[in-house]
């Protein structure tokens, strides 16, 4: 299967975007070689703005360009764009409802070996809950690629949430994302894996390890965590009777309370939410990292197990 | 360059005076606000509104217009009376300030009221946006001007000199502060809260032309703006020496008028002193 880590296919689509666009603007804070923005720098030098070490004025320099018609990205590792931000992304980006797309990298536990400090596990749980901001998660490169050009198209500060590593690529160029209308990758009744970002892949192959079983899972790739699909995590619900959610981020405030909240509200069913749980991430490499919190293949399996259970009681 | 005589500089001390009574009627009326520090710009709102800037009220999103951010957001009040004296929205509104379903929010929403160029209130973050419109207006080639009015406490938010440091690396001569420099904030002198002396220095180490006048003098700020607009490669910073609480004599140069609005007999005093 061929790899590609979302922030490469970012900084591709991005220059794509800047020919097709005169009004784009793209902004980092000294990690334009990581973030992959320096793609875009090389060659839109006139429209491309280092803000130095300084994610706070990062932001705000975002808002003030987009004021004056400019679509700004605005990138930087997650931690930073979330946590050091915040308060900008809050009061001015979304506060404001400006044109300005976060668009973060180095999400997760896969920054890897750079350690706890600098792997964000909280940040969707910060965008999700701020007003006027949407949420997108992509799996791979491709829908990256189209969730950019959706982003792009809609009016409105967005949270675009990119990984480090490379991840397999799920989807080809036949794909249609709809920024709010979650994948349905798999139909099965048994129960509904509803995953975001690098938890997508494993996903799948659990599913054809359970189908091995005799147990058929739906699986669906929820790359919008908000708007969330409401009527898709409902519809699941109802015909699969329990679901698991994985993502490489907190259980508290994710995509997994994300669903709950959607199921408990219009038909609860059991849930087990795969995350990281309440706990800070560590030094080590990103396959490690993902094996140690239990973001693998194995403890997928085990789980929809667990939860086929629940549903017989 | 624009033209100062004494006609203009009578008129536009003349709006201050206009102003300062909204602000202090609005205030009273509003039952809670930031009188001191929206009294201490009056003169600095007058002088952009009604001679500097170049706008079109009926026109707020005029492409090519100045804009002015009030970066020391919690001074609304002065923005909201200038604005509605230059004629962005009906005067009956100020009445409504704080109060709920009013587009004159406790700080400035650009989404609520036309004339507003920033959302800010949390402050640092105007002079951030402000340094934002600059640049664009370089990217666009364009000849409008930015202005920000910052706080002189608001110069402890790291965010400012982040902006700064921004400011003078984009060389954006298109782009003009104030610095409301009252010494108060509300906690008491700036200089013992914590201290962002020496102010001139410091803006001067961060790249900026740095020009330092009495801001209450119509004259003196109106010079000031065109000796900036000939400034070259980088922005400047007006320091603008000013009393908190400017023009109702029980508020001047008290911090505890930062944030308490005058009660309505406090209010009549006021005026009565204004009108004098």
């Amino acid at each position: 299967m061929d790899k590609q880590a979302t922030r490469d296919a970012y900084g591709q689509a991005l220059v794509e975007l800047g020919h097709m666009y005169e009004d784009i603007i793209v902004m980092d804070a000294d990690l334009s070689k990581s973030t992959k923005t320096a793609d875009f720098a090389k060659v839109f030098p006139g429209r491309f703005f280092n803000a130095g070490i300084a994610e706070q004025n990062l932001m705000g320099m975002a808002a003030g360009l987009s004021t004056c018609g400019k679509v700004v990205f605005a990138s930087t590792f997650a931690i930073f764009a979330t946590g050091r931000a915040y308060e900008i992304v809050r009061n001015s980006l979304a506060y404001g409802k400006l044109n300005v797309k976060v668009c973060a990298t180095h999400a997760g536990l896969t920054v890897g070996e750079d350690g706890g400090s600098h792997q964000s596990v909280e940040d969707i749980a910060l965008m999700r809950s701020v007003p006027n901001m949407k949420v997108v998660v992509p799996a791979d490169g491709v829908s990256t690629r189209q969730a950019l050009f959706k982003i792009y198209e809609q009016e409105g500060p967005f949270y675009l949430r990119l990984g480090r590593p490379a991840v397999p690529v799920i989807y080809d160029q036949s794909l249609e994302l709809e920024i709010g209308r979650g994948i349905e990758l798999k139909n099965g009744p048994d129960a509904t894996l509803i995953a975001c970002g690098l938890m997508v892949a494993p996903c799948l192959e659990a599913a054809r390890l359970l189908e091995e079983q005799g147990i058929k899972v739906s699986v669906i790739d929820m790359h919008t965590i908000k708007p969330l699909d409401v009527d898709l995590v409902v519809r699941k619900a109802r015909e699969t009777g329990a679901i698991l959610t994985a993502e490489e981020h907190s259980i508290i405030g994710g995509l997994g309370s994300a669903v709950c909240e959607a199921v408990c509200q219009a038909f609860p069913v059991p849930v087990c939410r795969l995350g990281i749980n309440d706990v800070f991430g560590q030094s080590g490499t990103p396959d490690q990292l993902l094996q140690h919190y239990g973001l693998n293949i194995e403890n997928i399996v085990k789980n929809v197990n667990k939860i086929m259970e629940m549903k017989r009681l | 360059m624009r033209e100062i005589n004494e006609q203009i500089i009578s008129s536009v001390a003349q709006q201050a005076t206009i102003i300062r009574r909204h602000i202090l009627t609005m205030l009273g009326e509003a039952g809670s606000g930031h009188p001191g520090g929206s009294l201490s710009a009056a003169d600095i709102l007058a002088c952009l509104y009604f001679w500097g800037l170049n706008i079109d009220p009926s026109q707020p999103a005029w492409p090519d217009r100045d804009r002015f951010v009030l970066s020391k957001g919690h001074a609304a009040p002065v923005l909201y009376a200038t604005l509605a004296e230059k004629g962005y929205f009906p005067r009956e509104l100020l009445n409504t300030l704080r109060k709920l379903g009013s587009p004159l929010q406790g700080h400035p929403d650009r989404l609520k009221l036309p004339g507003v160029e920033a959302s800010t209130g949390s402050l640092g973050q105007g002079i951030s946006w402000a340094v934002g419109m600059a640049l664009a207006g370089k990217v666009d080639k364009k000849d409008y001007r930015v202005y920000a009015l910052l706080g002189d406490g608001e110069l402890e938010e790291g965010i400012v000199w982040e902006a700064l440091m921004a400011g003078a690396q984009y060389n954006l001569d298109n782009l003009l502060a104030f610095v409301d420099y009252n010494g108060l904030q509300i906690d008491g002198p700036i200089t013992e809260v914590m201290s962002p002396e020496p102010i001139p220095d410091k803006w001067r180490a961060f790249g900026w032309e740095v020009l330092e006048i009495n801001g209450h003098q119509v004259r003196e700020i109106m010079e000031a703006m065109n000796q900036a607009e000939q400034v070259k490669g980088k922005p400047t910073v007006i320091i603008a020496h000013t009393i908190k609480g400017k023009g109702c004599s029980f508020m001047e140069g008290r911090a505890e008028w930062h944030g308490t609005a005058p009660k309505p007999e406090q209010v009549a005093q006021a005026l009565c002193e204004l009108n004098s």
